[in-house]
């Protein structure tokens, strides 16, 4: 198995404040891993990590077995690293198309390839081609956004809670177009909170608390692990 | 009937022609200000710079003025990128009310720079009267005010194919809807914030030079201007640039037409407080729709 | 003994300009330094404090109202009330609003406050201004009139000082403080930071006003002028940056400071052959816009920066 991602002992946070003590994680080509944990478990800040926006104190962030440790987003992004935050992840005065083509604003190729492949994933997104991207609906968003940071190819795509504020009829949609994402062979890291859905489309998962890993394993064997049910899958849904 | 030619001859056209003038003026406030996060009031002493320019243009080469404009809009430009650079730049992680700070500083002093070097006596563009055209037997329109609105109208038609045809252009509006989100999506942001205040500085100029084109060189102009192209372009809508277009033409018209005889004999708005009519339709804006006519941001 | 002389005349009058830039100053550092508000009209307020004590105290006129006469201290009072009325207003519209709105607003509002004293020719005599207002103490002989008159602006200074290093240490002052470093837990902690914004604006203006009211009375002239943006406004933010922000002290001296390298290098260009006189003028603008930019760059706390208690570890953490 090749390995796309790894976090090795990583520690960092905002200005004085750590919140992350030393996390291990790591990503292998054509998998998808999901993070799950509590509110202030630093997921979402892991995932920043990641992309350089972040300060690490400790540990290394390598792609490909390179360290990109502390590098700046928009170098991350040019070696082929793509993120998708939760929220304000698309220019909603951009039509959709506009958008797609911002995703693809540091290649210098012909992108329209691609961009068929996106409008070919994404059916409706072709439709509304030529919508301001902030009429559509939630989940047609989250598509926006997606395709958006598909547009360049990417070694790996990172994705902070797509479904969070998305009815249950949405969220099912997404979880499946993360797999069709997947299949066209795309790793994936995803930060969830609908822990249940997304351990089951994962193929392997980690349990963050307080910073710090608590669980991991494959996503059935999270699913069956009573300490993580009790915890997450239970009473914890938010 | 003379009533309604009086209105058009003596309020309307002129209230296009100062509105044109406006919206080249506050497309770039609005650029600024959305991409850049501050409201820049160096912005009205780019324009003076850009009629000072062209003057010194005209006067070396014996040109019309709109010969003169482009090149006047060059150096212009190449102004506000250095103003940038040296102002501006090291504030880029710094609250946005530092840039305020720096810009106001700025307007100060590229105004004491210009009277420096070009004095402070009027200055014209062109002399002479030029015989108005007459269509209808009563509709007058002076030569000079068709080419000040045909040449804003030009360029408001390039900014608008700039934006909405290239790749840097797009890039501009995505930045302006979400800085964070462009640095994250790999758009170089540097380079945005140079094209942006190229393509702000040129207008800026280009409306200096207009507007001194229909009156004259002074070098106060930028400043009178600089509340009226605040109010078109929060009245449009912070960061729309079409919202800036529409909101300069309604100020113009809104300030000419302030002073037409509405009710009774006596202008409804004495012309010694046209300033001030800018200001009003600012605080009403602020007060019921801050984000303005096209919904920009409000903050 | 007589340049002596003359050099002691200039003194007071540059400690007397001094001290009005230093309640100028002080003023707008209760709206930015503690408030962290953008006021770019001092002029606007300036003029109206100036113009209310000179409508208010002068003898009757044909060319103005006036004819009220009435006492300097109860005009200083009116004169800051009228300022802060109009920083409500003002306030009222724009608070809510990011800063940038509210330094828009200002600089409109003080160009309408110009023309309002412009084209009111009936009551304000228009661009000729208003003239003849009455100085505290002016009839005292030569130099004792100038030392009185320096002695209330000192007064003033002080007890505006006085009363601002107290409320600045006082709860209105860290919540002040709290808000310009993290507003959202100040609202969390449930406090209505608008109004602590507007008291902020208005007393700031106020000051700004009791400044206006001593010019009027010092120059004895007002003029729509008085609301110069570069005079009136720029020159009290380069004197607050480089004095130091959110320091009554910085305040004060930055004010006395910049004043004098401004008055005193107006003697200079003004000893320059005419033609150079009026460029070089230009060029002492220059550079003082310069020398604000150099200040926020590299010394954006200024010669004396903001003194703060430490606040405590944990209040830090959850920031």
């Amino acid at each position: 198995m090749t390995r796309v991602l790894e976090l090795d002992a990583v520690s960092g946070g905002y200005g004085d404040t750590e919140i992350l003590h030393g996390i291990n994680l790591h990503v292998d080509a054509g998998e998808v891993v999901v993070v799950i944990g509590p509110n202030g478990a630093g997921k979402s800040t892991a995932m920043k990590a990641v992309f350089g926006l972040l300060n690490l104190t400790a540990g290394e962030v390598r792609l490909d077995g390179q360290n990109i440790t502390n590098t700046p987003p928009s170098d991350v992004v040019k070696q082929g690293v793509c993120y998708v935050p939760q929220t304000n992840n698309i220019f909603a005065n951009l039509t959709v198309e506009e958008n797609l083509e911002m995703g693809a604003f540091v290649r210098n190729d012909d992108y329209r390839p691609q961009l068929e492949k996106i409008y070919q994933m994404f059916p409706p997104l072709r439709e509304k081609r030529n919508q301001a991207a902030g009429d559509l609906s939630g989940g047609q968003r989250q598509m926006v956004a997606m395709g958006k940071a598909l547009m360049l190819e990417p070694k790996i795509l990172l994705l902070d809670e797509p479904t969070a504020g998305l009815s249950p009829k949405y969220r099912g949609e997404i979880f499946a177009t993360v797999r069709q994402i997947n299949a066209a062979g795309v790793p994936i890291l995803m930060v969830e909170q609908n822990a249940k859905q997304a351990l089951g489309i994962a193929d392997r998962g980690y349990v963050l608390v307080d910073g710090s890993n608590s669980v991991q394993g494959t996503g059935q064997e999270l699913l069956s692990d009573p300490k993580v049910g009790e915890l997450f899958l239970g009473g914890g849904r938010a | 009937m003379y009533a309604l030619y009086d209105f058009i001859n003596f309020h309307f056209i002129p209230g296009l022609v100062l509105g044109s003038i406006y919206a080249l003026g506050a497309i770039g406030v609005t650029l600024t200000f959305g991409i850049l996060r501050f409201a820049n009031f160096a912005h009205g002493e780019s324009m003076t710079l850009g009629a000072y320019f062209a003057w010194s243009i005209i006067t070396l080469t014996g040109w019309h003025p709109m010969a003169a404009l482009p090149i006047a809009m060059v150096l212009t430009a190449i102004v506000s990128i250095g103003i940038d650079r040296g102002f501006y730049k090291p504030f880029r992680a710094a609250p946005t009310i530092m840039l305020v700070i720096a810009s106001f500083g700025m307007m100060l002093m590229v105004r004491s720079a210009i009277q420096f070097s070009w004095g402070v006596q009027l200055k014209s563009l062109q002399s002479g009267i030029q015989q108005p055209l007459i269509l209808f037997d009563a509709i007058r329109i002076s030569p000079k005010h068709l080419i000040i609105f045909g040449a804003a109208v030009l360029l408001m038609v390039i900014v608008h194919l700039i934006l909405s045809r290239t790749k840097m252009g797009k890039a501009m509006r995505a930045m302006s809807d979400s800085p964070e989100l462009a640095k994250l999506t790999g758009i170089d942001t540097e380079q945005v914030i140079r094209n942006t205040w190229i393509i702000g500085g040129a207008l800026a100029g280009a409306a200096g030079i207009l507007l001194a084109y229909d009156t004259h060189v002074e070098t106060m102009m930028g400043f009178q201007v600089l509340l009226p192209t605040f109010a078109a372009a929060i009245l449009g809508g912070i960061g729309k640039p079409y919202g800036a277009m529409i909101g300069g033409l309604i100020i113009g018209l809104a300030e000419e037409l302030a002073t037409y005889p509405w009710i009774g004999d006596t202008p409804l708005v004495s012309p010694g407080y046209k300033a001030g009519v800018a200001f009003v339709i600012m605080i009403g804006i602020l007060l019921w729709r801050p984000s303005g006519i096209m919904r920009g941001r409000t903050f | 003994m007589d340049a002596l002389y003359g050099y002691s005349l200039y003194f007071i009058s540059l400690l007397t300009m001094g001290g009005i830039y230093a309640v100028l100053c002080l003023g707008l550092n209760v709206q930015w330094g503690f408030a962290g508000l953008f006021n770019a009209g001092i002029g606007g307020f300036f003029a109206i404090g100036a113009y209310v004590t000179a409508l208010l105290t002068t003898a009757p006129s044909a060319r103005h109202i006036g004819g009220f006469e009435i006492n300097t201290l109860v005009a200083y009072g009116l004169s800051m009330l009228a300022a802060g009325l109009v920083a409500w207003g003002v306030g009222k519209v724009c608070l809510r609003l990011r800063s940038d709105y509210l330094a828009i607003a200002t600089i409109g509002a003080a160009e309408v406050v110009r023309l309002i004293f412009k084209n009111e020719t009936d009551y304000t005599n228009g661009p000729r201004g208003v003239s003849a207002i009455p100085k505290p103490f002016e009839t005292l002989p030569e130099p004792w009139n100038h030392i009185a008159f320096l002695v209330i602006v000192l007064i003033a200074v002080a007890i505006a000082f006085w009363a601002l290093q107290i409320a600045q240490r006082a709860p209105w002052g860290r919540v002040m403080t709290a808000i310009r470093e993290n507003e959202p837990a100040v609202r969390a902690a449930g406090k209505d930071v608008e109004q602590f914004r507007m008291e902020g604006f208005v007393l700031g203006a106020m000051l700004m006003g009791l400044a206006g009211a001593f010019m009027a009375q010092y120059l004895k002239f007002v003029d729509p002028n008085l609301s110069d943006p570069l005079t009136a406004t720029f020159l009290v933010w380069v004197m607050l940056v480089v004095g130091g922000s959110a320091n009554n002290k910085g305040a004060v001296i930055g004010a006395v400071l910049i004043w004098t390298l401004w008055s005193a290098s107006e003697i200079v260009t003004g000893r320059l052959p005419d033609e150079w006189a009026v460029r070089t003028a230009y060029a002492r603008i220059f550079l003082i816009g310069l020398m604000l930019q150099v200040f926020l760059q590299k010394y954006p706390l200024g010669i004396f920066p903001e003194q703060r208690p430490r606040p405590p570890r944990s209040s830090r953490e959850s920031a």
